[in-house]
């Protein structure tokens, strides 16, 4: 039964899941119950508003750093195909391929 | 004070009227959810993880975030682990805070337990779908509730062939897998783009996670880089003064 349990899940992964679940809930459902509490300020909208942008950048800065040349190289060329056609899913093969091809040639 | 204007509507035509409204941002969502299906797989992530993941979190951002803070396959889950995923996740979804907070007038005129229920289906699409059918008078409660549901279906959906083809493939660094969560998120910064003005937190935010991550443990170099641009953005002189 372990064993079986083990196979599609940990207990690690299940309590992390459900944490994210829970924190994210509360996001989700604070806000609205807050606004009578919370002075949702211009100041405040300015930096909710700059957070998604700054979260991709945090994320993805320091990785592109670690993981090399290839990896920038593919970002530039999936940025490019987003500006020319606003399309994810060609942006993302567009990616896939070229960091595919810059490996090959790199190291 | 009882408004006429503010009485609660809830209908069955509102929720199909909120599937149809939330049809465009379909294709993105999808995408996205099999992007995640495959950055999960790469992982380590079991089918059932990530589905259960997509099915209880259902936000896009914090899921692919999350991943990347993950520990790695085979090493020990600590409640330090988990205590830095939930924080991290808490700082990727508190712009839904604001999100909730701007949806109250609507909201008000339904009942807590209603609305404690269908926020648990907010996020930034259904978001935006009834914002702009409340501002064009709509009242039915429905509207954001059908886009919700509908977002929240594709999500676990699509989730699901993102993580088998995923798992198909034996070294995920061969096909560049390793990549398929940076190289979607630096796209998405397209759509994002308001300018010039607007981009300057998202540089200040990379560059402090930049050299975080030499100075901090793990991956709160994430965080810091978050907080930093949230900062920048609001000692930026307010818009249009």
């Amino acid at each position: 039964m372990s064993d079986l349990v083990a196979s599609v899940t940990t207990p690690g992964v299940l309590v992390a899941i459900l944490a994210m679940a829970l924190v994210t809930y509360l996001c989700r459902v604070s806000g609205y119950f807050a606004m009578s509490l919370l002075p949702f300020t211009p100041r405040l909208r300015q930096a909710l508003a700059a957070l998604p942008g700054s979260i991709i950048a945090a994320t993805v800065l320091p990785l592109v750093e670690r993981l090399g040349p290839a990896a920038g190289i593919a970002l530039a060329a999936a940025l490019a195909s987003m500006l020319i056609r606003r399309n994810e899913i060609l942006a993302l093969v567009v990616g896939l391929a070229v960091a595919v091809a810059a490996r090959s040639w790199g190291p | 004070m009882v408004s006429h204007s503010n009485q609660p509507i809830l209908t069955r035509a509102g929720i199909l009227l909120g599937f149809r409204m939330v049809l465009p941002a379909l294709p993105g969502v999808i995408v996205f959810a099999a992007a995640f299906g495959a950055a999960a797989s790469a992982k380590g992530l079991t089918l059932l993880e990530a589905g259960l993941m997509s099915a209880l979190v259902f936000a896009g951002m914090s899921q692919m975030v999350a991943l990347e803070a993950w520990p790695h396959a085979g090493a020990a889950w600590t409640w330090a682990s988990v205590a830095g995923l939930t924080l991290l996740t808490a700082v990727v979804n508190s712009r839904m805070m604001l999100q909730g907070a701007s949806l109250h007038p609507w909201l008000s005129a339904h009942g807590d337990g209603l609305n404690a229920l269908h926020l648990g289906l907010l996020t930034d699409a259904n978001w935006l779908v009834g914002e702009r059918y409340h501002a064009g008078g709509g009242r039915d409660l429905g509207v954001l509730i059908g886009a919700g549901l509908a977002l929240w279906m594709m999500w676990i959906l699509f989730t699901i062939p993102g993580h088998l083809v995923g798992a198909l493939v034996s070294d995920p660094k061969r096909f560049a897998l390793d990549l398929v969560m940076p190289i979607f998120f630096a796209a998405l910064l397209v759509p994002l783009w308001r300018g010039r003005r607007a981009a300057v937190p998202w540089v200040v935010a990379g560059l402090v996670a930049l050299v975080a991550s030499y100075l901090l443990p793990g991956h709160v170099f994430i965080m810091a880089g978050a907080l930093a641009g949230m900062a920048t953005a609001a000692l930026m002189p307010e818009e249009g003064a």
